[in-house]
């Protein structure tokens, strides 16, 4: 059934990736010196690989569109970063990591993606703790875990709730040494605008300064995109501003076969949508469902505030429809079951659009054990209240500071408010083993691509992915695609290649500044990301997809010939850098439609209507969807498909259960 | 498109380009509403300017939750506005009342040169990183996680100096455009934790002379850093410095 | 040697230069003013003449007092200095500057503090060490030394001048309020423990001493000694 390649190497599952380092080709090291690599993005992915790549001795080009590496959004992700380290005794072990991604993800991943990742997870906390990465530790001065949801054991590494940002200040310090050592040029404020090609080979890339609006070539003998995920085509998600898909798509264009575009995760506990004027969705880490229980009124349309309603008329749908896992079931589990109850009409607060997630209960448990600590015998309610407040505060503070901050609300006094919101996209480019996409040359790592997490991602490993795609995968398997370049010089950037490529991407901001039609970019934003939040978000069906194809075609066209991007593209214009980002974004979105319509079943973030069971769970088609749908871009945003079949020999594939 | 009912009148810093003169502009706007984000304020603005036929105004955002340092603006006097503890995106318009006036200016330092209007260029932070803000470990050369216990209190200072976001605020807010709160933030989270000791007093060295070169001013202990910073970065961070840059000038026998 | 001129050539070895002649002329204030508080003995200022004979012969002191000087100087030296290169990390000030949303006004103003306290050392110094240095005393006490106390009575029997001296003492008090705890800090003295003493010892020493010194015109002058 599959018509290409993924590269898995032979042998026994747990061998494979070991066998694999030790025979892959070796560059030496005077000819890495002469070996350029281009890494796009400068997150967890793109940093990682470009520090570790120039450390082996490779010259390094690395791009970013903020003004600083060190901004990249894997600094917001809060919770936690997931490894086999066993730590707590609790029976853990790389095959556990494994089968539980490989069962969160919902059965759509590779199992020799998925078993490196758990392999190298180890390897990834100890880096970072070498590297000065201050991770939550205990009183005997080791490391800390909690738990996270879709696990039963505790092994998540955290830093409160800055684990992002920490981890990403580690290899964004890593990157700068390497800065500072001159083996990385670092190119700030720069976006990449098109992969050039060169026999079928990419061989660099065009970037757009984004402070001087000059066109820049340059040359690599391989490219790397880093360039994280493509929320942000919903509008309205927890993705930074900034956060695009545009050097993914154009790699898409220029050969990359695009794979499960409609495997979106949405983010069960973020804050509620206050009004139109939003920008952004603020995540609530999945971490506060460890202390937090979430409910809805047993009554529809119930008005009263949530402290005047009995814990008799409380309905904690979760600890009910799923007793073994609770609060802590997978994110996509979580979303679609407040979805379920907004939709049935118990929703709260002003919108009706969110459901209570409320810390009382372990606060007040918190207070006793703080109580019995400092000899309090039978302490009364008030005092368990205010000592395990205490407690929730040094575990949580700086997210109930935000939620406060954002709400107006006093979440120690009422439950906070949570609504799902597009968080994360398992999709993106497809990539072999290797993590070479399907145009030679051009790798992809991170949530850019779409290789580990299957149609779910669980809590806690996307850094982890990201960080073993840059520091311990991508460093390795490039070698085996390098180590046959070694006699190929560096091509001048006056290559017809080059120049041919520097045109498509000035035809295109030229053709965006002259439309001088009538509605500003977000307008057109804004309207996509109606679409495909109705009709591709969290729940989908053959009707809905196909109008919003429709939908979706007619935007493109008014787009094209109505956008209005004010000022000149050789200066710094971020509407023209949002116009070119929203141009991509809607060509992707039809995409999402078509994947999800060619979907016929129910699996993970891929929700359809049409495939559930009698209680309203997914309902997967083993049979005839155990595939990577891997798209290819034809002439006039035209796709078609190529089927990677998914092959289970060391886990028996059953229908998610969390029961 | 907007909810609310404040109206507000704005004093923007326009300035095209680092090579042009600039200069507050009025701007007029109405039907804020109260549960908006400063940014999405500004958002109301530029889709207002854009309408008009004008430009909007160039700020720099990202993350908008608060975490990844890019906002920046001096409101009515101070970096991020009137509230402790918040970043720009994430302080709200309920901070202000209808009829206020506000005054929104880019972080001001030579260091910092205006790119456009309230956009600055803060690529000194990461030449000082560069310098010496690391530990030098390649990748593969680390031990066992837990071989290294670190005390819980030695380990949680290394983390409250780390939350450092590198915004930049306490350089404009500093009268005298010092960036001493965050090279020292970085100093200290490296010379708190163990891993950190074989470089430590090299590390001070080269920061700080990195941090010389690029033109900062002088620190003079006023604490406006340590007020104004949004993670709360304590003034600790920099008596830290002091004292190992003085064990690295006076005590160590390694000059750099 | 080229390692210790560039480390005092730093911004943080200035800071150093500023806090340990700081440190320096805070040693000195709290012998001068507890010489000077001789006075309060009100006995005609026998013993105060004793403590300024002794101030005035002995070599060590006559040694120090040009480290003093020496140090005053840098101090001041240092402190332009700082002061021109502050100003050129900032070349376009700000239209809105809310610095007390931040921080204590007599911090941020310690080059005008430290202004005014030049301007009354030099009306300071003229009013008493030249005269006891370099143009003599006049008179001699009971016990045959020269009588600075009866110079002193003279000089703050001027309600001007005693206005001046008292007003100056409020900003010497201020200067010190910021620059013993801003010491400590430049030197990395500090100690989560020691920061609450530290804290304290800052506040009472620069009110103390402001004090000690502003009494002493005052006394002279509505004779409460006599």
């Amino acid at each position: 059934m599959s018509d290409i390649n993924s590269n898995i190497p032979e042998g026994e599952l747990t061998n494979k990736w070991t066998k694999f380092k030790s025979s892959v080709p070796l560059v030496n090291p005077s000819n890495k010196r002469t070996i350029e690599v281009i890494i796009v993005g400068s997150g967890l992915a793109g940093a990682s690989a470009a520090a570790t790549l120039a450390e082996m001795g490779y010259k390094v080009k690395c791009f970013c569109f903020q003004d600083s590496p060190r901004r990249a959004h894997s600094i917001a992700a809060q919770g936690g970063i997931n490894a086999a380290k066993n730590y707590q005794n609790d029976g853990d072990s790389v095959y556990r990591l494994f089968y539980d991604t490989i069962k969160g993800g919902d059965y759509r991943s590779r199992e020799a993606n998925v078993h490196r990742l758990a392999e190298v997870s180890t390897n990834i906390i100890d880096q970072c703790v070498a590297q000065g990465v201050p991770l939550a530790r205990e009183y005997g001065g080791l490391l800390d875990n909690r738990s996270f949801g879709g696990t039963q054991v505790q092994r998540t590494f955290y830093a409160a709730g800055q684990t992002g940002q920490q981890l990403l200040l580690g290899a964004y310090s890593a990157l700068e040494r390497q800065i500072g050592m001159g083996k990385v040029e670092m190119y700030t404020r720069h976006e990449m605008l098109e992969v050039v090609k060169i026999d079928g080979k990419a061989r660099g890339i065009i970037a757009r300064n984004l402070i001087t609006g000059e066109i820049e070539r340059h040359f690599g003998h391989a490219v790397v995109l880093g360039t994280g995920g493509y929320g942000n085509v919903f509008y309205l998600s927890t993705n930074a501003m900034g956060s695009n898909v545009t050097a993914a798509w154009k790699a898409h264009k220029q050969g990359a076969y695009f794979a499960n575009p409609c495997y979106t995760q949405i983010h069960p506990t973020c804050i509620p949508v206050s009004g139109d004027h939003q920008s952004k969705l603020t995540l609530m880490s999945e971490s506060l469902r460890n202390d937090g229980r979430i409910w809805v009124p047993k009554k529809k349309d119930d008005n009263r505030k949530a402290s005047e309603i009995p814990e008799d008329e409380r309905d904690y749908y979760l600890e009910r429809r799923y007793p073994a896992f609770g609060n802590l079931v997978p994110r996509d589990v979580a979303s679609r079951a407040a979805k379920e109850r907004c939709d049935a009409g118990y929703g709260v607060g002003a919108s009706k659009l969110a459901v209570y997630l409320d810390f009382k209960a372990n606060t007040e448990r918190y207070g006793k054990i703080e109580a019995s600590k400092s000899g309090i015998h039978n302490p009364d309610k008030e005092t368990c209240m205010r000592l395990g407040t205490e407690v929730i505060k040094a575990k949580y503070g700086n997210l109930f500071d935000m939620y406060a901050q954002i709400t107006g609300e006093n979440p120690y006094e009422t439950p906070m408010r949570i609504y799902p919101a597009v968080h994360y996209t398992m999709g993106g480019l497809w990539v072999d083993y290797n993590l070479m996409t399907s145009v030679p040359g051009l790798y992809c790592t991170g949530e850019a691509n779409f290789s580990d997490h299957g149609a779910n991602r669980l809590g806690a490993s996307a850094l982890m992915q990201g960080l073993a795609d840059g520091y311990f995968v991508l460093p390795y398997t490039i070698g085996a695609y390098l180590s046959k370049e070694i006699s190929v010089k560096a091509i001048p950037t006056d290559h017809p290649a080059f120049v041919e490529a520097e045109e498509r991407a000035k035809g295109i901001l030229n053709t965006l500044i002259n439309i001088k039609g009538t509605k500003s970019v977000d307008h057109f934003h804004k309207r996509l990301g109606h679409i495909m939040w109705e009709k591709c978000g969290m729940s989908r069906s053959e009707t809905g997809l196909k109008q919003a194809i429709e939908d979706i075609r007619a935007l493109r066209a008014e787009f094209w010939s109505n956008v209005k991007v004010p000022g000149i593209a050789e200066e710094l214009n971020p509407e023209l850098e949002k116009a070119g980002r929203v141009a991509d974004f809607i060509e992707l979105g039809e995409l999402m439609c078509i994947d999800a319509l060619n979907r016929n079943e129910s699996c993970g973030g891929h929700f359809r209507e049409e495939y559930q069971t009698e209680e309203g769970e997914a309902l997967r088609d083993d049979e005839d969807f155990a595939y990577v749908a891997a798209w290819e871009f034809k002439e006039g945003v035209n796709f078609e498909l190529h089927k990677e079949e998914l092959k289970f020999e060391n886990i028996k594939v059953a229908q998610r259960s969390y029961k | 498109m907007s909810t609310g009912n404040m109206n507000l009148t704005l004093k923007v810093w326009r300035q095209k380009n680092n090579n042009t003169k600039g200069a507050l502009v009025d701007y007029k706007l109405a039907g804020i509403s109260p549960d908006m984000s400063f940014l999405e304020m500004f958002d109301v603005l530029n889709e207002d300017l854009i309408t008009k036929g004008e430009e909007p105004v160039v700020f720099d955002h990202d993350c908008r939750e608060g975490i990844c340092g890019m906002c920046s603006m001096f409101i009515n006097g101070r970096p991020h506005g009137p509230k402790d503890l918040v970043t720009t995106c994430q302080l709200h318009m309920r901070s202000f009342k209808d009829g206020d006036t506000i005054v929104v200016e880019p972080w001001r330092a030579a260091a910092f040169p205006v790119v456009k209007d309230l956009t600055v260029d803060r690529s000194a932070f990461d030449r000082v990183i560069a310098a010496g803000g690391f530990i030098s470990v390649n990748t593969g050369n680390a031990q066992d996680a837990n071989s290294l216990p670190i005390p819980k209190m030695q380990a949680d200072a290394a983390f409250e100096a780390a939350a450092c976001i590198g915004c930049g605020a306490c350089v404009a807010t500093c009268k005298n455009a010092s960036a001493m709160l965050f090279v020292s933030a970085k100093i200290s989270q490296l010379a708190l934790l163990p891993q950190g000791q074989p470089e430590r007093y090299r590390r001070v060295q080269s920061m700080v002379a990195q941090m010389d070169a690029e033109g900062f001013g002088n620190c003079t202990n006023t604490g406006a850093c340590e007020a104004e910073c949004p993670k709360g970065i304590s003034l600790e961070n920099i008596a830290r410095m002091n004292r190992d840059f003085a064990s690295a000038k006076f005590v160590s026998e390694e000059t750099i | 040697m080229s390692g210790f001129g560039n480390a005092l050539s730093s911004s943080i070895g200035r800071k150093y230069v500023m806090g340990v002649t700081g440190i320096f002329l805070i040693l000195f204030l709290i012998v001068h003013a507890g010489i000077n508080s001789l006075i309060f003995l009100d006995d005609n200022g026998l013993t105060f003449n004793v403590g300024a004979h002794f101030m005035a012969t002995n070599w060590i002191i006559r040694a120090g007092e040009y480290v003093l000087f020496l140090g005053l100087l840098v101090h001041i030296y240092q402190a332009i200095n700082l002061t021109i290169q502050n100003k050129k990390a900032r070349p376009q000030t700000y239209a809105v500057y809310n610095g007390s949303a931040n921080s204590k006004w007599y911090s941020r103003s310690m080059g005008l503090l430290g202004t005014l306290l030049l301007i009354f050392l030099v009306i300071h110094l003229k009013d008493f060490w030249v005269v006891s240095r370099f143009t003599g005393i006049p008179t001699v006490d009971a016990n045959g030394h020269e009588d600075l106390y009866a110079v002193m009575r003279e000089k703050f029997h001027d309600p001007v001048r005693v206005a001046a001296y008292v007003l100056l003492m409020i900003s010497l008090c201020y200067h010190l309020l910021h620059g013993f705890a801003s010491a400590f800090q430049t030197m990395g003295w500090n100690h989560s423990k020691y920061n609450g003493i530290i804290k304290g010892a800052s506040v009472w020493y620069s009110i103390i001493i402001s004090i000690l010194f502003a009494l002493m015109p005052i006394a002279v002058y509505t004779g409460l000694i006599n």
